[in-house]
């Protein structure tokens, strides 16, 4: 796995990494195994959870790799080791409401540095933010993410970087892809072709990729 | 004599109209699914990323990358789709969702929902949540008791714990009662058999007002 990180001028100490997936579901773990052995400091970790268990991003989390966690959901049944860190004031979490991550991630990727959105308005996520009136109605300003590498679990990818996913081990991976300087990605198959109508997400927006077998 | 959260489920199912997409929140909202009027098709919209969404997977049959957004195995029906998350918030956001049901701590006499965070150390989470009750065309609160453990009210004058959103909820179904949030404030359309309206007031944080005919909820556990 170490050589898809090998001579990646985006992977370094202080560098914010997006990382897919919703729970365990469609999480590019060999990749964040892979990134917690180049022993970096002080990531920022985009994703929508802050990782359970004693594997993957929570391992991540745990070898001190980790400065800050932006997500929605920060808490399971046994997101343990990120829970101590937070509560003894070792890591910096920004909570962030799941469909505003989800836009600010589309829009990073899309060139749109801010953009409106209702949701969060007269709630405590919206503390600080500038607030505009659009048609009666209050929205509140959220600023895009950019990454400089996104760590990607797609099911098929060809040489184009082509990717297909499945089911709902889609989630934020498509998005995120397209929002990263440097966009690693793991695939279950590497096939000859994607059929460019199954492509969800075009192999523009991809940068490295491995195989690593169906061992979900 | 309550509605069990069974019972509740049933009326909010009996309320959806058919073709309704429809957003259910973890835990007590779900069970809506296990009472689809048989005439009915209900589109249910999982957050995480999928339109059509049946019942849980059968155990051993676990397929874990078709998950809800409870992070649990489920599976999808016939005309059902996937698709990545900001699609999946853009329809939220968008107003393409019908309904979004979800459970609450505290709904406020104008609509206002608190239902995200009881202040404490742990990581604040919220999930998607806030963009539910921005986002949905209508959101419908269910409460399994209409007074807290402690006997606080649920539905009150103002939220005391922070928003979730403001002004969004539409209809509270309690154990007690079904309330519509209206622009005069709460109006009871519905109570519970053999309660009295001054006995629904004491357990409510907010002045009620109460249709002239309010209809008469019964409990369905004696029903084979």
């Amino acid at each position: 796995m170490a050589e898809i990180m090998a001579d990646c001028n985006d992977l370094k100490d202080g560098a914010t990494v997006m990382l897919g997936g919703f729970g365990d579901t469609g999480v590019a773990v060999k990749l964040v195994d892979a990134l917690r052995e180049l022993s970096l400091s002080d990531l920022t970790i985009v994703s929508n959870g802050a990782g359970g268990g004693e594997y993957g991003l929570a391992l991540l989390i745990k070898s001190g790799s980790v400065g800050k966690i932006i997500c929605s959901f920060p808490r399971s049944s046994d997101s343990k080791i990120f829970e101590e860190l937070y509560a003894a004031g070792k890591i910096e979490l920004e909570t962030v409401p799941q469909g505003t991550l989800a836009e600010r991630i589309r829009a990073g990727g899309a060139g749109i540095p801010a953009f409106y959105t209702a949701t969060a308005f007269g709630t405590p996520l919206a503390d600080g933010k500038e607030i505009r009136v659009f048609n009666d109605r209050h929205y509140v300003m959220e600023r895009s993410i950019c990454a400089d590498i996104a760590l990607v679990h797609a099911a098929t990818g060809d040489r184009w970087g082509n990717l297909t996913y499945r089911s709902t081990a889609r989630n934020f991976n498509p998005v995120m892809a397209t929002a990263a300087s440097t966009t690693l990605v793991e695939v279950r198959k590497l096939v000859d072709i994607v059929p460019p109508e199954e492509v969800i997400t075009p192999g523009i927006f991809v940068d490295r990729m491995i195989e690593v077998g169906d061992y979900i | 004599m309550k509605l069990s959260s069974a019972d509740i489920a049933r009326y909010v199912a009996s309320d959806i109209s058919d073709g309704s997409y429809v957003n259910l929140g973890i835990g007590m909202p779900m069970l809506v699914s296990d009472y689809i009027p048989e005439e009915r098709e209900f589109i249910l919209h999982t957050e995480n990323g999928m339109l059509g969404m049946g019942p849980a997977a059968a155990e051993g049959e676990e397929d874990w990358d078709i998950v809800n957004a409870g992070k649990q195995a489920v599976s999808i029906l016939q005309g059902g789709s996937y698709f990545h998350h900001a699609d999946s918030f853009a329809m939220i956001r968008g107003g393409h969702i019908d309904i979004s049901i979800l459970g609450a701590y505290e709904v406020a006499a104008n609509g206002d929902i608190a239902n995200w965070l009881i202040p404490g150390p742990r990581p604040p989470a919220v999930g998607g949540a806030m963009d539910l009750v921005a986002g949905a065309k209508q959101v419908w609160v269910m409460l399994s008791s209409h007074v807290s453990k402690n006997g606080e009210p649920k539905v009150v004058e103002s939220c005391a714990l922070p928003l979730t959103g403001v002004g969004c909820v539409n209809r509270i179904y309690s154990d007690l009662a079904i309330i519509d949030i209206t622009a005069d404030g709460p109006l009871v359309t519905a109570m519970m058999e053999g309660l009295k309206r001054e006995d629904l007031q004491a357990k409510t944080g907010a002045i009620l007002n109460f249709v002239p005919k309010c209809e008469i909820l019964k409990s369905f556990k004696n029903e084979a």
